[in-house]
């Protein structure tokens, strides 16, 4: 089914129908519930610039959850309701299903993970703000992630240290500070073969542990431009970070060098055209990775035919619409996220307007697009003014595939079935009551460009004002969210607030 | 708190600072560890301290990685092998950090302790072990599980052994990458250990389990594996077990892996024999030799001269040459450089009459080669065509090629350069070298960039010790002390330097008439130009019209001078030293410049030195 035919979108009702006779979770809407805030604002608090989030990222188990914010901090939260807290398994098994407790998350730590630093060579600031985090496999029950701002990227491992007091010294700690330096043991000592018996081990007891998080290694130095991006591989040896121009590959225990698999720096850069936005690895083969551009494509590559990949492997773009284009089609075809699906067959990408879904078998067009600010199209103008159209809205898929989400402005985000016949299209405030404003719109939002006029015209009939009778508010913007790897919970930042919903 | 005798003090504080708080102090102890051991006595060792490390295994990545070292060599201060096996816990701990450098040293010092072992401890401590290991719940563990199979392997019976050989089978098909690709890099060294008939039953289906991953990372360390796991087959078992992988690999899909089959292929050679190799292995060679990725063509073309050694000079020519003619214009300068860097060792491979009718075209368009780096290759390994067919035949080329480098605008070329030019001379000959070469020499200690200055002079001394003294007096000093007369010092501290090497080897007499008056010179001018209006000795005269005369102001040649002239005392009588080092000292050990007292000052005091020994 081809997204940009409007065959979806126009048979949006009956496909409707046909989902009711689906198992739920595919063709029934969730109804989503409010689970948990962290860092709530009190009405009226002004928010700390450096305290607003801006990553996010759940770990592969589902288990941990990272934020990492303006201020260079990151934020751990831990699952507390995992089946592993002593509950025997059987009895979840009896407990009825839908009793079923939601994810509950509770803080775990946190560190500062970058310092604002000065270039003194380029005369640049640096800012400490985190732009993504990365999980890495877990070892010895400790957790390890990447996380990075424009220039620099840590590697981190957090884990518990036990607290250890020391006693039963040999010499007594307060005279060993004054004869500290006597260290020259003179080397044909000779011992008795039995031992010195006074001599006796310090006696270590540890009752309690901390949690510790210490980084391993950074990654400097490799980047011209501004990080957006870090991506694992599968290998678990292997990340990527790309910047506006170059995509660098490297050896998680090898900071001191990186080899440039992506370039797009023209000789000449009055002839740039294009900068990547956004790169990830598949989920599962090693070879392959895809970044999206401000020019509206996702170029798949395989690392396995050149050392360097500046011919693509696959090319994703959406042919354009002849005679539509204008003085903004460029800037709102800038993609600001991708995302692959759980098992690396779609494809998500997040740019201005919409939401696509792409098939990696299928580069002619998306398979599916998701509007989601058709009705700011009229106020193109006024954004750009504001440079609020160069927002970068995230996007996520859920763990089965079958729903996809991405925010918005006045703290909105969207949740919208992309399983074939769903009509699922929910809107969700980022608040302790996430249904307050969602009036379930009479169809849903428009899925193709089949239905495109109608929502122009719906949104010009009120310009200022939403289908609730809201002023949009372009200050408030929800920006990053993320989907639990396994079940349906989301978390989503609404400036220093994260908000977890289920359903 | 107990107090310590005072002889016991130091190795008290050594056994606290276990615990410090600070690292570089618990580093120390740990580097100290025998010490420790031996001053507790075997017997507490293996009760007390042992186990006190054990518990240690949170500490940070630079102890643990000192400690998994020093217990590798711990058995004599534990009692001796019979209670080797003590020593296994605290190592098992570190085989599951994280931290990769500390497992592999923890995995290594296991080997060490584990090959010592008796056999019957091996069964008791070792094999329960490496099972554990195997069987760990982080993939740290069942990593460094993969690297013990070999010691613990051998010295099992037969029943543990079918269980060893299948827990390996288990740990080629681990979930995480990471166990795989260590089972894949260890697979030699434990197919070594496995009986011939369990090679092909269970090793070889392992391997080819490997050669299939998924993930291109193992596959390029079971390529590492063909060439070990050949040479323990026998060669019809290699060529039908191996022979199909390797071709395979060599048309694998990842450039990566391809990589790995040029770099490894010739050794693969020698396993399975004379006829596979030119019905296969020269084919996948040459493919791998125009393939599309330039990274594969550079590990290709630096194994030309290693592959071409194996084959017959027929072969060779046949199949090989026609490709080394393509590299040699080859669209990427690194395969080109790569070429150049072996394609000397083909001469002696190919014969006289092979190289002078189809080598010498490709050394010469090498050497003509537009980037610096293949013409530099080509140069340095000069001496290996000489020996075939002479140098004559390339010495024309060779010519403009030299001075185009010489002059190169990378100071980092001009230095490679220099540093060939005494292997040149020696191949050229003095007589080509006066000619065309020594004008260079000089050139270079006046370049404007310190490092080529510096590796002119120490050319100077070089080519003075190939072609003898009584040739550097005649082509080399006077050239060198005319020099002496730049009016900037830098190049006459360059010229100083010059001086100071070539003194050892031109020997006792030309130093004392030549090199040393210009030295001596140099540190004068502060009587100089102040009694220029009083009387003048004839000699300060002739001094003053002599061009060589020139007089130093300079503090940085005056203490240079007396550097150079502490130097002296070794090589001349020490009548000289008397006559004209030490007056010349003396009066630098008066100059206004603190520096140059200090070091006329030490220069003295080690004239005193060895006249006071011999």
């Amino acid at each position: 089914m081809n997204g940009g035919n409007g065959g979806r979108g126009e048979g949006g009702e009956v496909a409707a129908g046909v989902g009711k006779g689906k198992e739920a979770g595919a063709g029934v809407a969730l109804e989503w519930r409010f689970a948990q805030v962290f860092g709530e604002r009190a009405t009226g608090e002004e928010v700390q610039e450096v305290d607003i989030i801006s990553a996010i990222e759940f770990d592969k188990s589902g288990n941990h959850l990272a934020t990492g914010d303006r201020g260079g901090r990151v934020v751990l939260f831990e699952r507390t309701d995992t089946s592993d807290h002593g509950i025997n398994r059987r009895d979840i098994e009896k407990m009825d299903f839908s009793t079923r407790k939601h994810p509950e998350f509770r803080y775990k730590t946190e560190f500062q993970s970058h310092e604002p630093e000065f270039d003194y060579l380029k005369s640049l600031e640096i800012e400490e703000k985190i732009n993504k985090i990365r999980w890495c496999q877990t070892a010895n029950g400790a957790l390890f992630l990447l996380s990075t701002n424009d220039k620099t990227i840590k590697f981190w491992k957090v884990h518990e240290k036990k607290v250890k007091k020391i006693s039963d010294m040999n010499v007594d700690p307060k005279a060993l500070m004054g004869n500290g330096s006597i260290r020259n043991l003179n080397n044909d000592f000779s011992f008795p073969p039995e031992g010195i018996p006074s001599l006796r081990l310090p006696a270590v007891t540890s009752h309690e542990t901390s949690l510790n998080a210490r980084c391993r290694r950074v990654y400097a130095h490799a980047h011209d431009y501004h990080i957006n991006s870090i991506s694992n591989n599968s290998d678990g040896e292997t990340f990527i970070s790309a910047d506006d121009l170059r995509i660098n590959l490297w050896n998680l225990e090898i900071s001191n060098q990186s080899f440039n698999i992506v370039d797009l720096k023209p000789q000449n850069m009055e002839d740039l055209t294009e900068v990547i936005t956004s790169a990830e690895f598949h989920p599962t083969h090693c070879n392959l990775l895809a970044y999206s551009s401000s020019k509206g494509s996702i170029r798949l590559i395989d690392l396995r035919r050149s050392a360097l990949c500046d011919s693509h492997a696959q090319l994703f773009e959406e042919p354009e619409i002849p005679g539509s284009r204008s003085f903004f089609t460029e800037i709102i075809a800038s993609i600001s996220d991708i995302k692959f699906s759980k098992y690396g067959r779609h494809i998500l990408s997040r740019d201005y307007m919409t939401v696509k879904l792409w098939d990696i078998n299928m580069n002619s067009g998306p398979v599916a697009t998701f509007q989601v600010h058709e009705y700011l199209r009229p106020k193109l103008c006024d954004l750009y003014e504001n440079d609020s159209i160069f927002d970068k809205f995230e996007c996520c898929l859920s763990g089965d595939g079958q729903r996809v989400a991405t925010g918005s402005y006045s703290n909105l985000f969207h949740v919208v079935g992309c399983a074939p016949g769903s009509t699922e299209a929910t809107t969700l405030e980022a608040s302790k009551n996430p249904m307050r404003k969602q009036v379930q719109t009479p169809s849903r939002p428009a899925r193709s460009l089949g239905s495109l006029t109608r929502v122009v015209r719906r949104g010009s009939e009120s310009p200022d004002v939403d289908a609730n009778g809201n002023s949009f508010d372009f200050t408030s913007k929800l920006l990053h969210l993320a989907w639990h790897p396994t079940e349906n919970s989301i978390a989503c930042a609404a400036a220093n607030s994260l908000y977890m919903y289920y359903a | 708190m107990s107090m310590v005798d005072e002889p016991l003090y130091p190795i008290a504080v050594l056994i606290d600072e276990l615990k410090n708080d600070d690292v570089q102090l618990r580093l120390n102890s740990i580097r100290r560890l025998s010490t420790i051991a031996r001053a507790l006595g075997e017997e507490r060792t293996r009760k007390e301290l042992i186990p006190f490390l054990s518990d240690n295994n949170d500490d940070d990545d630079e102890v643990l990685l000192a400690m998994a070292e020093e217990l590798g060599v711990f058995i004599p201060y534990v009692g001796g092998v019979e209670h080797a096996h003590v020593l296994l816990p605290p190592l098992e701990t570190h085989c599951t950090v994280e931290e990769t450098c500390v497992r592999d040293k923890a995995v290594e010092s296991l080997c060490r302790i584990g090959s010592q072992m008796r056999e019957s401890d091996l069964v008791d401590y070792f094999i329960p072990l490496v099972k554990r290991l195997a069987a760990g719940e982080w993939f740290t563990a069942r990593v460094s599980a993969c690297g013990l199979f070999q010691i613990a392997y051998p010295s099992a019976p037969d029943m543990l052994k079918l269980e060893l050989r299948s827990v390996y089978n288990q740990l080629c098909q681990d979930d995480m990458p990471m166990v795989r690709r260590s089972a894949a890099t260890n697979l030699g060294k434990f197919a070594a250990t496995v009986e011939p008939a369990h090679l092909k039953s269970d090793v070889m289906p392992m391997f080819e389990a490997l050669t299939q991953d998924d993930q291109d990372s193992v596959r390029l360390l079971a390529v590492e594996g063909c060439a070990a796991l050949g040479k323990l087959l026998e060669p019809q078992d290699c060529v039908a077990h191996i022979l199909p992988v390797i071709v395979n690999f060599s048309q694998d899909k990842s450039w990566r892996v391809r990589y790995m089959v040029a770099n490894q292929l010739y050794e693969l050679c020698e396993a399975v024999g004379p006829e596979p190799t030119r019905t296969d292995l020269v084919p996948a060679y040459v493919r791998l030799l125009r393939d599309n990725e330039a990274e594969v063509r550079i590990a290709a073309a630096g194994k030309v001269s290693k592959f071409c050694r194996i084959l017959s000079p027929e072969l060779a020519i046949q199949h090989i040459l026609p490709c080394v003619k393509e590299l040699s214009s080859d669209s990427s300068q690194h395969v080109r450089s790569a070429l150049a860097s072996v394609i000397m060792g083909m001469a002696s491979i190919l014969g006289k009459e092979a190289t002078t009718e189809q080598l010498l075209p490709i050394f010469l368009s090498l050497l003509k080669d537009e980037f610096p780096d293949v013409r530099l290759n080509i140069i340095s390994k000069l001496d290996q065509v000489n020996q075939v067919i002479g140098i004559d035949l390339l010495s024309q080329s060779l010519l403009p090629a030299i001075v185009e480098l010489a002059e190169d605008r990378h100071w980092r070329v001009r230095l490679a350069i220099i540093e060939y030019i005494p292997l040149l001379a020696s191949q050229l000959g003095v007589g080509f070298f006066d000619d065309k070469l020594g004008a260079l020499c000089m050139q270079w200690l006046q370049d404007k960039v310190y490092s080529i200055r510096d590796a002119a002079a120490n050319n100077l001394k070089r080519l003075a010790e190939e072609f003898g003294p009584e040739w550097a007096m005649q082509l080399i000093v006077p050239q060198v002390l005319e020099m002496m007369t730049n009016p900037h010092y830098l190049y006459r501290m360059t010229i100083l330097h010059a001086i100071s090497l070539l003194a050892p080897v031109l020997g006792s007499e030309i130093t004392c008439s030549h090199l040393l008056p210009v030295i001596t010179n140099a540190s004068k001018d502060r009587y100089l130009f102040p009694a220029f209006t009083c009387d003048l000795s004839s000699a300060q005269l002739d001094l003053m019209t002599d061009p060589r005369s020139y007089v130093d102001r300079v503090p940085n040649i005056k203490f240079n001078v007396a550097k150079v002239l502490q130097s002296l005392v070794p090589i001349v009588d020490s009548s000289v030293v008397e006559k004209t080092i030490r007056p010349c000292l003396v009066e630098l050990n008066e100059d206004p410049d603190v520096d140059v007292r200090f070091f006329a000052n030490q220069a003295l005091q080690s004239i005193e030195h060895v006249m006071m020994s011999s």
